[in-house]
């Protein structure tokens, strides 16, 4: 089965859900703090400027990511590995790339608050592409789009916007095929 | 049903994506500090296969809300950057994520995060080239 395949990550890379955090997590978060450090030596403003925008975003990513880690809860609790094998599994067929189309279209808030459930996702059976599919389509954001016509015009958004979704299954199906063949190859 | 069970998971899962995501927010918040919008348009060149090119680019290394990316776009327009640069640019502004590469690697695994994130920068100018080609056939001009 698809969700036994997935355990333990793709070609037994390492991925989310539920492990402990690795010290590459930390190491990275102890380099970007170390870098500020030294910026606020060299350039006091540039620092509190960037931690100015560093406070900003957080209040607008704390929200979505409460929602993201609440809907994990959920899909931990609620949905088995059957259903997410029949919906988005390797045999979910057209109905598992519309799925992850909309599922894309209709998140919001910034594309890594997404990368856990995703995980968890796959872990359950989600076909690789669609977990990609997804992310493509987190650029079609519906409600921006009063602002690109506004920047861009109306032909430019819809010609775009269209072109996205059907870009975003190349891009789904293309990175299935080189996860799933390192895969086989592993 | 195993409430415990299931919020023991969520609470690994939110211990091991906090640092990294702390981590990418605050790398984000830097270079939008340090690169203000009027640096990009510095670059290009008129070239039709360049600028698509750099606007992809400079989309793959700014992050943060896709409106700035609208903002920084309608600007370039406005000062006559082809509207393939700018269409590479702000795609690859929110399909692509080298600040945020490190988090997708750790939490999805390194083949899936450099494959996603290599075909949708193709994509980009693939995608830029095609929608002015489009626009063209359509007679939109920008």
């Amino acid at each position: 089965m698809t969700g036994q395949k997935n355990k333990g990550g793709p070609g037994g890379q390492k991925r989310g859900g539920g492990k402990k955090p690795s010290k590459l997590s930390w190491g990275f978060l102890a380099v970007v703090i170390v870098i500020y450090i030294a910026v606020a030596f060299i350039d006091p403003v540039l620092a509190k400027k960037a931690f100015g925008i560093f406070s900003g975003i957080l209040m607008q990513v704390v929200p979505v990511l409460v929602f993201v880690f609440f809907l994990l809860f959920l899909t931990d609790l609620f949905i088995k590995p059957e259903k997410i094998a029949k919906y988005l599994g390797s045999e979910s067929g057209v109905t598992g790339w519309l799925v992850a189309i909309v599922a894309g279209i209709i998140s919001s808030g910034p594309i890594y608050v997404w990368f856990p459930f995703l995980s968890e996702m796959r872990e359950k059976g989600m076909k690789t592409g669609l977990a990609a599919t997804f992310l493509y389509n987190r650029a079609v954001k519906v409600p921006l789009l009063p602002l690109m016509i506004y920047y861009f015009g109306f032909a430019f958004t819809v010609v775009l916007t269209v072109y996205m979704i059907v870009f975003s299954v190349a891009v789904g199906f293309l990175t299935g095929l080189v996860v799933e063949t390192g895969d086989e190859n592993a | 049903m195993d409430l415990q069970k299931s919020a023991r998971k969520t609470a690994g899962s939110f211990a091991q994506v906090i640092p990294v995501l702390l981590g990418v927010l605050l790398f984000i918040s830097l270079v939008n500090a340090a690169v203000p919008p009027e640096v990009y348009s510095g670059f290009f060149t008129g070239n039709p296969l360049i600028d698509p090119f750099l606007g992809a680019l400079f989309g793959s290394v700014a992050g943060g809300n896709p409106i700035t990316s609208y903002i920084i776009g309608g600007e370039l327009l406005s000062i006559d950057i082809s509207i393939t640069a700018v269409t590479a640019f702000i795609l690859s502004w929110v399909t692509v994520g080298l600040i945020s590469l490190p988090a997708e690697m750790e939490i999805l695994g390194k083949r899936f995060a450099i494959a996603r994130n290599l075909f949708s920068f193709v994509f980009a100018i693939i995608l830029a080239l095609i929608v002015d080609y489009t626009l063209s056939l359509l007679g939109v001009t920008l």
